[in-house]
């Protein structure tokens, strides 16, 4: 009898001990997952600062105890003019919603209210200026095509996308084969060459920079061109080297020792048994390069100069920036545009490319 | 460390055309071929472009005057010792990296903490829209955090007037007397806070890396100090900080190189001239415009050598300091 009311009591304690352990548990799931979207908040909040203010009439940018959201003055139509609506406060201490049809430095201001417009002209005596005007919602959808027209960003996107394109099938082919060299052949010095990959990636870019500038924009005269800027490309780089190298050492040897007992040169070995197996590296190489070109900036200033028909996204943006900076709105909208497409493109292929990341960081 | 081991062996390299049987010689000829793009690319955009930029650091050349290019010794080495605004640019590139290298590391290492805590519910979902801002490429970022950072409506000001910290700055935070973070001639140094900021939305990778660090730590040893009674702050400082120390070094190095070449944010907002105070006068501004407004190709190749020769003199240091506190487990073994 009592061995039975203990065994039971032992049950019960121990469910209370478990239930309270899992209470804990969901406590500080919730507590440290709250701090996350805290911080995260904190973290995107010049992004949503960007799209609510990219949807602002010129007016609300400038006005400084305008509303946080997207709205314009309320106006009141009075004998076909419009005027703008103002809080007025009355003696009495309410505050009346006015349409103000002559303001006057001193003296009495001619209201109008728009609950009533029969009742004529009404005098008010005091700062006009120092009162607050009325908003009311108001999206500017239309911010997004102005930008769009005002930039010429058909252009600017056309020559970005073409330059990106044409310069990632350079980068990963070019970069593709070297790697396929480095990791499965066995040439003289090829560990001395292998290092010499490695150390470009630490030689800071400018040392070689201004004899290739000499050399491109005298000797070429490629200046105002994209040829500084396509040509290299064809010629890989070790970052991208390094990334498909550590991935092709991963790849068994089996099949290609198959392909070649079946008679298949390396060339064919290359194309037909390594690419095909090497999709996700191909991928986030392929992707890097593309965010790359998508935000250089350095090499399109350098060289483009003054050719403003082949300008990418990235000096055109700067340049608008420079000339509109009384439209905050537009250069914001222009901004997100901008944005949107990397961006999709990460969403879109995230998992490839944070492995891409991984192996480059990781292994080094 | 892939580049010790090949390093190593580098050695063993032995280089005997002859003695190879003909299978071994086909071989090596392929395994030429398919490095020859890097290699054709190497001569071409590395190996003659540096020598040709060591000889320009000792000439007098003018872009537009290539007919004139003299020979003038070492006058261009000389004159990185009188000039001011070279001096400017080192301190300005020094101090702006001592105030945004070790906020911006020590977020990277703490969200990737948070990121990979047992206890956060829905951790992809945080870990795309934390790497998100990363993406966003950087001309449209400076352009936005300008825009947020801006004194009237900006909402960072708005930010700080609603907290309450406005009188922490002496009064008003909005408006014309308000922080104007870019250009404010009365708090020049606010500039460099700004671009920190600018750069926090850079950190994806950093994040990313300390994040597969952080997974790659065995939980054993988490156990063995929670069975020891060792509390999260102890853990975190015993164990995790000592694991991850290796990736935290290569994040250092990288930074460091990186902000050697910091250009595109202070070139856009402050249109390069150095406003306010002379706060934005970056090394890589000074290098442009000796190189390309002045068209010197001369002293602008100096200044490129003298950027290498800084990065590679602090790599060194970082490297020879390592020992001292990044912690290789691979050690233990061999």
């Amino acid at each position: 009898m009592t061995g039975i009311t203990t065994d039971h009591v032992n049950l019960k304690q121990k469910n209370d001990f478990i239930s309270t352990v899992r209470r804990q548990e969901t406590i500080t799931a919730l507590l440290v997952t709250s701090v996350a979207v805290l911080i995260l908040l904190v973290y995107l909040m010049p992004m949503g600062y960007a799209l609510v203010t990219s949807l602002k009439d010129k007016s609300q940018t400038a006005a400084i105890n305008a509303p946080l959201l997207p709205s314009t003055p309320q106006q009141f139509e009075y004998e076909g003019e419009t005027y703008d609506i103002f809080y007025v406060p009355q003696e009495d201490g309410s505050v009346e919603e006015w349409a103000l049809i002559q303001g006057r430095r001193r003296g009495a201001n001619d209201f109008v209210d728009p609950a009533n417009p029969e009742a004529g002209i009404i005098e008010w005596e005091g700062n006009w200026r120092a009162l607050d005007a009325v908003w009311e919602p108001n999206v500017q959808w239309s911010n997004y095509p102005d930008a769009w027209n005002f930039i010429d960003f058909a252009r600017l996107l056309w020559n970005t996308l073409v330059y990106a394109i044409i310069t990632m099938i350079g980068m990963v082919s070019a970069s593709a084969f070297t790697a396929y060299g480095f990791a499965r052949f066995r040439f003289p010095f090829k560990n001395i060459l292998f290092i010499l990959v490695i150390s470009t990636l630490i030689l800071p870019p400018q040392v070689t920079l201004l004899p290739a500038y000499a050399f491109f924009i005298n000797v070429l005269d490629w200046g105002g061109t994209w040829l500084p800027l396509y040509v290299p490309a064809f010629f890989g780089h070790a970052y991208h080297v390094f990334l498909l190298r550590q991935y092709f050492l991963t790849i068994p040897r089996e099949m290609e020792e198959a392909a070649s007992i079946d008679g298949a040169g390396p060339l064919q070995t290359f194309f037909l048994v390594i690419l095909p197996q090497a999709g996700p590296a191909l991928t986030a190489s392929a992707l890097f390069h593309f965010f790359y070109a998508w935000n250089d900036y350095f090499g399109p200033l350098i060289y483009l100069a003054g050719n403003r028909d082949a300008q990418p996204i990235s000096i055109g943006l700067a340049e608008f920036n420079g000339l509109y900076s009384s439209e905050p709105q537009l250069i914001l909208a222009a901004s997100v545009i901008t944005l949107a497409i990397p961006l999709g493109i990460f969403f879109f292929a995230q998992r490839v490319f944070v492995q891409g990341i991984v192996i480059t960081g990781v292994d080094k | 460390m892939d580049m010790m081991s090949a390093l190593e062996d580098a050695q063993k390299d032995r280089f005997s055309w002859t003695g190879m049987s003909q299978a071994r010689r086909r071989e090596a000829l392929y395994g030429l071929m398919f490095i020859s793009p890097w290699l054709i690319g190497f001569l071409l955009f590395y190996f003659f472009p540096m020598i040709a930029s060591a000889v320009f650091s000792f000439m007098d050349f003018e872009l537009s005057q290539p007919d004139e290019a003299t020979f003038i010794g070492i006058d261009n080495w000389a004159r990185l010792f009188n000039d001011d605004t070279l001096r400017q640019a080192i301190v300005v590139t020094f101090a702006f990296a001592i105030i945004s290298l070790p906020i911006g590391m020590l977020s990277a290492f703490l969200l990737a903490v948070l990121l990979n805590s047992e206890h956060l519910l829905g951790k992809n979902i945080f870990r795309t829209l934390f790497y998100a801002p990363t993406m966003v490429p950087l001309i449209a970022a400076t352009l936005i955090w300008a825009q947020v950072l801006n004194p009237a409506d900006g909402w960072i000001n708005r930010m700080i007037e609603w907290l309450g910290f406005g009188s922490f700055f002496g009064g008003d935070v909005r408006g014309v007397n308000g922080l104007r973070w870019l250009n404010d001639p009365a708090r020049p140094n606010l500039v460099w806070i700004a671009y920190t900021f600018i750069g926090l939305w850079g950190i994806g990778n950093a994040i990313l890396i300390n994040l597969s660090a952080l997974q790659g730590v065995p939980t054993e040893l988490y156990d063995a100090a929670k069975v020891d009674g060792a509390t999260w702050l102890r853990r975190l400082f015993s164990i995790t900080v000592p694991m991850v120390s290796p990736v935290i070094f290569y994040n250092l190095v990288l930074s460091v190189i990186g902000l050697l070449q910091f250009f595109i944010v202070p070139w856009v907002l402050n249109g390069g001239d150095g406003s306010p105070e002379g706060r934005t006068m970056f090394y890589m501004i000074h290098f442009y415009k000796q190189a390309f407004n002045f068209q010197n190709m001369g002293y602008g190749a100096t200044l490129a050598w003298l950027m290498f020769f800084i990065a590679l003199a602090i790599t060194l240091v970082l490297f020879g300091t390592a020992r001292y506190w990044v912690y290789y487990s691979g050690e233990l073994d061999s």
